[in-house]
């Protein structure tokens, strides 16, 4: 019975796949391994999430070892719409990873990449499958420490500087919620999420438990890179190769909100994180900084590749402002960020590959001339760029007015404002790239420089699939808000 | 069966589409085809929802036809004719589409039966008409159209806010009276009253709309403000705060208008006042008022596109539209200067042009209601359009001192188009139940009776006397080479004492909040660039360090207040 282990088989496909690339040295037949390995945890993932939507949760105790004992892998709508997003983008950019890697990687390490980019796909899949605290922290270090080996296989020598920052910061993330998780240990003795949850409820308020929830809030906010705990973030995106850069950006800070709203919500439980302490509104006024800052930052950037990148730690406070709203309505909001901003920036990064591809650079200058010379290319950018300000009929859209909606509920007018400025700064700064693109002279000849012209299939097929998505989706919002509700409704029992 | 379900904003899209592939006649005659198909098509359409959908648990109505829409429907559709033939000799691709896109979308607003589809249609209004001013490719216009974008997209911003906090409010999403309660209502109409030129509001119209090419200018000034008239007419009827607005949108440009040299710019000036008339039509609410802003909407739209017209043709023939620097062209362009006449009559009320017709009804409505000082503000209004658009326009295009110039009758296709608006001018003058059978009331109104005919005469003549009495001292402002001219001088011989400190007063004031408000946001831009720019603080690459200092601070915040809130 195939369906019953579907969510070891999630994680153990990939996992066992990254070693095995070893075994192919030809570039291209390495990338079709990868691609199809990938592709198989995004099948898995669409039947975990049609099992979970018929059935209801899935509780798998690997190696027949039953919880609280064993390690058990857990599976509820939220898992699985994480899974889900995880899978068909990693999937989606696998597609223009050969062509894309050509030009920025030499052949004899293709092979590498594949085995980095599969151990961080194994990686952030563990984190989402696990029902396990530690075991959250061991796929957590899996997905990071390959994430750091993908970041510095960037061509610039500084891609080695912001790979190594990230190394440090993150592994001081790590250790925190490490030492976050340890002191949950002590207090409760049991390191299964459900039982956390359940003893965790019993034990009057000690201050172990609230160095826990310090120690692992500052963690965890450091690998989703929350303002002003962002720093690693700017550097370790523009300088990764193309692919990764989209890769990363679109799955792996999803998965550390993810990691937070589980610890959070499940865990400590809503009415600790709503009650207790100021939590809230330390969380609201460190998205908001970082929405307007990190915004007004990507305004001034040069480098397209980091102006997006700032605009991912703004994106990020979008997510962080909807969770520490701390009502069902917030946390939808938040969880349909995670999967519309995985759409547009996942576009937006790959549009960025097809320019490395043909323009060698994305600083700002060589786009310039680049709207005649690569239509296609900048009119996925121009979509990208209106979901990204959440213009109606994209998925940017519908993420601002469920979160919106969702500030009004609370009554908070004005944090409406700043989120309205934000978007208006969003515009800014996409207009600086469009202006470029379109109405500024091209940099050199057009007729001296016949290889800048519209990428290839491969990267435009992935590409536009996204773009189609971020159309779709902000037109038919069926699947997101529908899990959406069904998982906030898990958290907060009302229907919202 | 017709299919009434077409909503009227695709046979512009789908014109727009086929534009873009298709070249010379053939393209010629899409454009001219989709007006009048699509009026056809409007004709047929019975009144009712069309089309309902639902999207994010609202309802929606993206195409509802009722009376007031209808009439702004019409309009368009001629107008939209009208401009096509009007830029029948321009090759420019970029144009044609985006010309086809704004009629569009005007339509799709005017039809919007809800606050979302509504905004949608009100940005894209705003992202085709930039381009009708980028398409002059000047840096000019382009750094005016950027002015242009940022203000309309704002008002876009502020109208989805407003379409939030209603929903929020009511429940729904249809756009049905609105109304001042609460904040929805306010910032609503505040993103109307952008679109709509209200004071303080108005300066991307006087800014923008003379930048734009020639043709694109007629565009232009048929759409997006009486879209904005359409919006207030359905959300703020009857709101007595329009009133007030609008009788100063009535006179404040008369001040700008009377020293500016660049008749285009005068045209965008008394474009705002004549917005003013509907405005405060609106704010009365009553069913004659309202019938007098749609029916003021209707004929503004015509003699208003017709001047820009002409101007347009004298801009394309000589290059210039400065007062300055034009000057005996009737001359050589015999049949535009008979049209600006007759459009600079019906901007300025004569009996028997159009404008007399709606004008009448506004300010019997306003009379009615007991606004005796909105009146007066409105006649001295209508002094003033005379003085600086009835006379000035053509009086310095066309006759004044002979410039000099010689050049040729604008091309055929301009002469058509401007010749079919003048005749609708005269048309709808001279026999106006044709305009108010279409109104959203029915009313039985007749505007040529003795007083208000003798009354209005009077005032033109007075106006017009004391416009050749100006002019004739050599007072009047645009013979000067510079706007920049000596208030002082111009004054203090004309009525000393008076009129001297409140416009040195208007102008100081004007510029010095602009200068004040410009330092300060420079300093503000100065003070962000300096932190958030490549170098500065918050952007460059940190060492670790840093982060490791930020991580401390948050672990104390959180550590500390855990030992402050636990027991």
């Amino acid at each position: 019975m195939l369906a019953t282990h579907l969510p070891v088989l999630q994680v153990i496909i990939p996992l066992l796949a990254a070693p095995l690339c070893v075994l192919l040295q030809h570039p291209r037949m390495v990338w079709y391994f990868a691609l199809l390995v990938s592709a198989a945890a995004f099948v898995t993932s669409v039947l975990l999430l049609q099992q979970v939507l018929e059935t209801g949760e899935i509780s798998y105790a690997l190696g027949g070892w039953a919880a609280p004992w064993g390690i058990e892998y857990f599976i509820d709508s939220l898992n699985a719409y994480l899974l889900l997003i995880v899978t068909s983008i990693s999937t989606i950019v696998l597609l223009a990873a050969q062509t894309s890697l050509a030009k920025e990687l030499p052949d004899d390490r293709h092979t590498f990449f594949y085995i980095a980019y599969l151990l961080c796909l194994a990686g952030l899949l563990g984190i989402v499958a696990t029902g396990d605290a530690f075991n959250v922290f061991v796929f957590l270090e899996i997905s990071s420490l390959s994430s750091y080996a993908l970041i510095a296989l960037g061509k610039s020598r500084k891609a080695l500087i912001a790979s190594y920052q990230y190394l440090i910061m993150g592994t001081i993330g790590a250790t925190f919620i490490l030492i976050g998780i340890g002191l949950m240990y002590m207090a409760t003795g049991t390191l299964n999420m459900q039982d956390l949850a359940l003893r965790l409820a019993d034990i009057p308020e000690s201050r172990t438990v609230y160095a826990a929830f310090a120690f692992f809030i500052v963690g965890v906010c450091i690998k989703l890179a929350l303002f002003p705990l962002h720093q690693w973030l700017p550097n370790a995106y523009a300088y990764a190769p193309s692919v990764v850069t989209a890769f990363l950006a679109a799955t792996a800070t999803k998965v550390a909100i993810y990691v937070l709203i589980r610890f959070m919500f499940t865990i400590f439980g809503v009415d600790f994180f709503t009650t207790t302490g100021p939590w809230q509104n330390m969380l609201l006024v460190l998205a908001l900084f970082g929405i307007l800052t990190a915004s007004t930052v990507a305004i001034y950037q040069n480098n397209v590749k980091r102006l997006f990148a700032y605009s991912s730690v703004a994106q990020i406070g979008y997510m962080i402002l909807g969770f520490s709203i701390g009502t069902a309505g917030g946390l939808i909001a938040t969880l349909l960020h995670l999967f519309n901003h995985a759409l547009m920036k996942g576009a937006l990064f790959m549009a960025l590959a097809a320019v490395t591809y043909r323009v060698g650079s994305v600083e700002l200058e060589s786009f310039r001339g680049l709207g005649k010379r690569m239509p296609w290319t900048m009119a996925s950018i121009v979509a990208g760029g209106l979901s990204l300000i959440g213009v109606p009929l994209t998925v940017g859209f519908i993420s601002k007015w469920y979160l919106i909606v969702a500030l009004l509920e609370k009554g908070w007018w004005f944090v409406v404002g700043l989120i309205l400025l934000g978007s208006l700064l969003a515009v800014i700064y996409v207009w600086r790239i469009l202006e470029a693109a379109y109405f500024s002279p091209p940099e050199n000849n057009p007729d001296e420089t016949p290889e800048i012209r519209e990428a290839p299939l491969s990267i435009l097929l992935p590409v536009w699939i996204l773009v189609f998505a971020n159309l779709y989706f902000g037109i038919d919002t069926r699947l997101t808000v529908d899990v959406s509700r069904l998982i906030a409704q898990g958290f907060f029992g009302v229907s919202p | 069966m017709w299919a009434i379900e077409l909503p009227p904003f695709v046979p512009f899209f789908i014109g727009a589409l086929l534009i873009l592939v298709s070249r010379g006649f053939l393209r010629a005659a899409i454009m001219l085809a989709v007006p009048v198909l699509g009026c056809i098509h409007l004709w047929m359409v019975p009144e009712g929802i069309h089309w309902q959908t639902e999207f994010l648990g609202y309802q929606l109505l993206p195409y509802r036809v009722d009376r007031l829409s209808l009439v702004f429907g019409y309009i368009f559709h001629i107008a939209a004719f009208i401009s096509v033939i009007y830029s029948l000799h321009v090759k420019d691709t970029l144009q044609q589409v985006m010309s086809m896109l704004y009629a569009g979308s005007a339509l799709g607003a005017v039809f919007a039966g809800d606050l979302l589809t509504l905004f949608i249609f009100w940005e894209l209004l705003t992202l085709s008409s930039v381009f009708l001013i980028w398409a002059s490719r000047t840096e000019k216009a382009y750094q005016a159209g950027l002015r242009y974008l940022v203000i309309q997209v704002l008002s876009g911003v502020i109208l989805l806010a407003g379409a939030i906090f209603y929903a929020q409010q009511q429940g729904s999403l249809q756009f049905e009276f609105i109304g001042l309660e609460g904040v929805a209502g306010w910032l609503i109409l505040i993103a109307f009253g952008i679109k709509c030129a209200f004071p303080f509001m108005h300066s991307w119209l006087i800014d923008g709309y003379p930048e734009a090419t020639p043709t694109g200018t007629v565009f232009l000034s048929v759409f997006t403000t009486k879209v904005a008239v359409y919006a207030l007419a359905r959300g703020f009827p009857g709101t007595e705060f329009l009133v007030y607005i609008g009788a100063t949108m009535t006179c404040f440009p008369i001040f700008f208008a009377i020293i500016e040299n660049d008749l285009r710019r005068v045209l965008s000036y008394s474009l705002v006042s004549q917005l003013g008339f509907m405005v405060v039509g609106v704010g009365i609410g009553t069913s004659l008022a309202i019938n007098g802003a749609a029916a003021h909407a209707v004929t503004h739209i015509l003699y208003k596109a017709l001047l820009f017209m002409t101007m347009g043709a004298v801009l394309y023939r000589t290059g210039s539209a400065k007062g300055s620097e034009l000057g005996g062209l009737y001359k050589s362009m015999p049949w535009t200067t008979g049209f600006c006449i007759v459009g600079a009559a019906s901007i300025s009320a004569f009996p028997l042009f159009s404008g007399f017709v709606s004008k009448s009804m506004i300010l019997i409505a306003v009379l009615s209601e007991g606004y005796d000082w909105v009146w007066v503000m409105l006649i001295f209004a209508s002094a003033g359009v005379l003085h600086y658009t009835g006379i000035k326009i053509p009086y310095f295009a066309f006759f004044a001192h002979d410039s000099g110039i010689r050049t040729t009758e604008a091309p055929t296709n301009m002469l058509i188009a401007m010749g079919i608006s003048a005749f609708l001018c005269v048309m709808l003058g001279v026999y106006p139940q044709v305009l108010y059978r279409l109104l959203p009331y029915d009313i039985g109104y007749n505007p040529y009776d003795a007083t208000h005919v003798l009354a209005q005469m009077q005032l033109l003549f007075f106006s017009a006397l004391a416009f050749a009495w100006l002019n004739l001292r050599g007072m009047y402002p645009p013979k000067l080479k510079s706007v920049n001219l000596d208030v002082d001088w111009f004054y203090r011989r004309l009525l000393p004492g008076i009129i001297k400190p409140c416009y040195a007063m208007i102008l100081k004031t004007d510029a010095s909040v602009r200068s004040y408000f410009m330092k300060w946001f420079r300093q503000f831009l100065f003070y962000i660039s300096h932190h958030h720019g490549p170098e500065g603080l918050l952007s460059r690459t940190r060492p670790t360090g840093n982060t490791v200092m930020w991580i401390t601070i948050l672990l104390s915040c959180y550590m500390a207040f855990s030992f402050i809130y636990s027991k």
